[in-house]
């Protein structure tokens, strides 16, 4: 128990810092990297401004055209659902809302612990599901990398050791919780350096890809 | 030449790559919905023919050279390198495969902008020695004779001559201070001579001063299709010459996708300053006539009429709407396909998979997907606005041996010109 207690200490105290500081020190050293190159200047005749449309495809490319629906409805689907359940658990869960409020002074109302727990596994076999998918479909397959598999892997345990410790499975109970906070920590150490990046840099592209495009005359 | 060398091609990746670039890269979480929207990967289903993985060389000079992790692993002797025979096996999926169509450009989720990517690879490809034969050639050609198909001068004057009996009017050539210099490209001047004959009716019915120039009539860029910036941005250098010889303050671009986008987008940046003058696609010339009453028009084509967008024109270009006002003009039974405007499909052969002849068989993969598009609106005859569309087309349906004839939308529309123009006043615009 001792040991237990004295891991979740760590995870908790010098770990947090240390995952935080390589994230925040990761995370601005991918951007600087990014917007240090620049663009060239544009000389051709614009139809229309760039910040209109960029702004407009960051949010919109959130939700698929109908044809890429058609052609990949499990891509949308599966996608949908496994993010916004990460998100609900990430951000809606209350133990993590105090969590914020303790880092960064801000908090918001949560959602009971019930539908958080059901969105959870719901998030599980959805998580799963990518995995099958990726290792079955032949495009998916040819495209992946071992970094692929390694953030599935980060992802999905930081998932399943919330899962695990809520629902007090793994003994003694420090032990449980160090092991997600330890994943989580993981996953932040390595959003930088993996495209767990597009959680930032997602919306950086689409805003270039809508402000070109917005640029032509045409929403993208 | 000098010589190409990988480490050339290296050093021109490296040259390509920009934030968006490195934006673009940051992003990619290999889902794997740009194959979903590519023709040559749909008609094939070999997910070689993934969008994504066609920028790998790309991709990994990023990597390595661009990002911390990238230079750690390069260190530690973990990064994995771009070799020449690397870059020979991707020479199919950057240039035989790709039409830069852009549809993966509108479908990623994260908002990669593949195509750029694609048209930035190629300038490392060119210069590590890796394109393919018959863009070679066609640039070759372009640069020595000012046409990819190395059309002269003296052959189009005897068009012109066909034109003026036929018409019995003058097509002006080098006429200083024309409103339009009116270019050409040669795949229309030589597949397709009715579309000269055309605007030479549209043109004088609706009272518009317009010109050729000898000194340039090639509006094509092939520099731009092999991903060659240095002969891209001389060929533009020869329409801007010509426009400011002739003290023009409009060029048109004829019915050719990637001409348009060529002199209309990327010349201006090729040669690194703005143009003196304002540059149209010749359907956006025409919608404006329409809209302010200069063309007249009178009845209407009866058969089940659909429309070929180029994606040039359409997506890559935002000229959408202009098309089906003037086919509302003078058809009276158009259907839309499902897909178009800024989601249509490729018909296979743009950016430059046509000139490059061992593409041949892909090329015809491709059009599968356009070919299914036809079949579920199946109209009696096909309009487009792009040469290499139509031909393409054309070839297409005759290999299916799909009866449907393929017509230029201009030639349509001088078709239906009113013989004795009526004052313009007269006329209700949106008729």
């Amino acid at each position: 128990m001792s040991g237990a207690m004295g891991f979740l200490l760590w995870v908790k105290g010098p770990m947090f810092n240390i995952a935080l500081a390589i994230f925040a020190i990761g995370l601005i050293a991918r951007l600087v990297e990014i917007f240090l190159l620049g663009r060239a200047p544009n000389y051709a005749e614009p139809r229309a401004g760039e910040w209109g449309p960029g702004l407009r495809t960051m949010l919109s490319r959130t939700i698929a055209d109908p044809g890429t629906f058609k052609r990949a409805p499990f891509n949308v689907v599966v996608g949908w659902v496994w993010h916004i359940g990460f998100l609900i658990a990430l951000l809606l869960f209350i133990p993590h809302i105090e969590l914020f409020k303790g880092v960064l002074g801000l908090y918001w109302p949560g959602l009971p612990n019930p539908v958080v727990d059901l969105v959870t596994a719901v998030t599980l076999i959805t998580l799963l599901a990518t995995l099958v998918h990726r290792l079955w479909h032949p495009v998916k397959r040819r495209i992946s990398t071992t970094e692929d598999y390694l953030v599935w892997t980060i992802v999905f345990m930081v998932v399943l050791t919330g899962y695990l410790a809520y629902h007090r499975l793994v003994e003694p109970y420090p032990l449980a919780l160090g092991m997600h906070i330890l994943s989580a920590e993981l996953m932040l150490i390595m959003l930088p350096f993996t495209k767990l990046t597009h959680i930032f840099t997602a919306f950086i592209a689409r805003w270039y890809n809508g402000a070109a495009f917005g640029r032509k005359g045409v929403q993208s | 030449m000098s010589e190409l060398t990988l480490e050339r091609g290296l050093a021109a990746f490296r040259a390509e790559i920009d934030a968006p670039t490195a934006a673009f890269f940051s992003s990619c979480v290999h889902c794997g919905v740009c194959a979903q929207s590519c023709p040559f990967y749909l008609e094939t289903g070999d997910p070689k023919y993934t969008p994504i993985l066609k920028l790998e060389p790309l991709r990994l000079i990023w990597e390595a050279e661009f990002t911390l992790w990238g230079r750690i692993k390069g260190l530690l002797g973990l990064q994995e390198k771009v070799t020449d025979a690397m870059l020979a096996e991707w020479e199919e999926l950057l240039y035989d495969s790709c039409s830069m169509c852009g549809r993966c450009s509108m479908v990623c989720p994260v908002g990669n902008d593949l195509a750029y990517m694609i048209r930035k690879s190629r300038e490392g490809m060119v210069q590590a020695g890796h394109a393919p034969e018959g863009l070679i050639n066609a640039s070759i050609r372009a640069v020595t004779t000012g046409s990819p198909m190395g059309l002269q001068w003296k052959t189009l004057a005897v068009q012109i001559k066909h034109v003026e009996a036929s018409t019995g009017l003058e097509v002006p050539v080098d006429k200083t201070g024309a409103e339009y210099l009116v270019m050409l490209s040669s795949m229309e001047v030589i597949n397709f001579p009715e579309y000269l004959e055309a605007i030479t009716k549209i043109f004088d019915h609706a009272g518009v001063t317009w010109t050729l120039s000898t000194q340039c009539f090639e509006a094509t860029n092939a520099g731009i299709q092999i991903g060659n910036k240095d002969i891209a941005a001389q060929l533009v250098e020869r329409v801007v010459a010509a426009a400011e010889t002739l003290k023009v303050s409009k060029v048109i671009s004829p019915e050719c996708g990637h001409a348009f986008t060529a002199i209309r987008w990327e010349g201006p940046n090729l040669i690194g300053r703005p143009y003196p003058f304002r540059v149209f696609h010749i359907v956006e010339v025409l919608d404006e006539l329409r809209a302010t009453g200069r063309i007249q028009t009178e009845g209407k084509e009866d058969d089940r009429l659909s429309m070929h967008d180029p994606c040039n024109l359409a997506r890559k270009s935002g000229v959408i709407q202009q098309q089906r006002n003037l086919i509302d003009l003078v058809a009276e039974d158009f259907v839309d396909m499902n897909e178009h405007g800024r989601f249509q499909w490729c018909c296979g052969a743009g950016g430059g998979v046509s000139s490059n002849e061992r593409a041949e068989e892909l090329k015809m993969a491709a059009f599968k997907r356009k070919k299914a598009q036809i079949e579920e609106v199946a109209p009696e005859r096909m309009v487009t606005m792009c040469a290499t569309c139509r031909t393409q087309l054309e070839e297409g349906l005759e290999e299916y041996n799909m009866d449907i004839p393929v017509i230029g939308l201009t030639e349509m529309i001088a078709d239906h010109l009113v013989e004795k123009p009526r004052a313009a006043a007269e006329h209700d615009a949106e008729a």
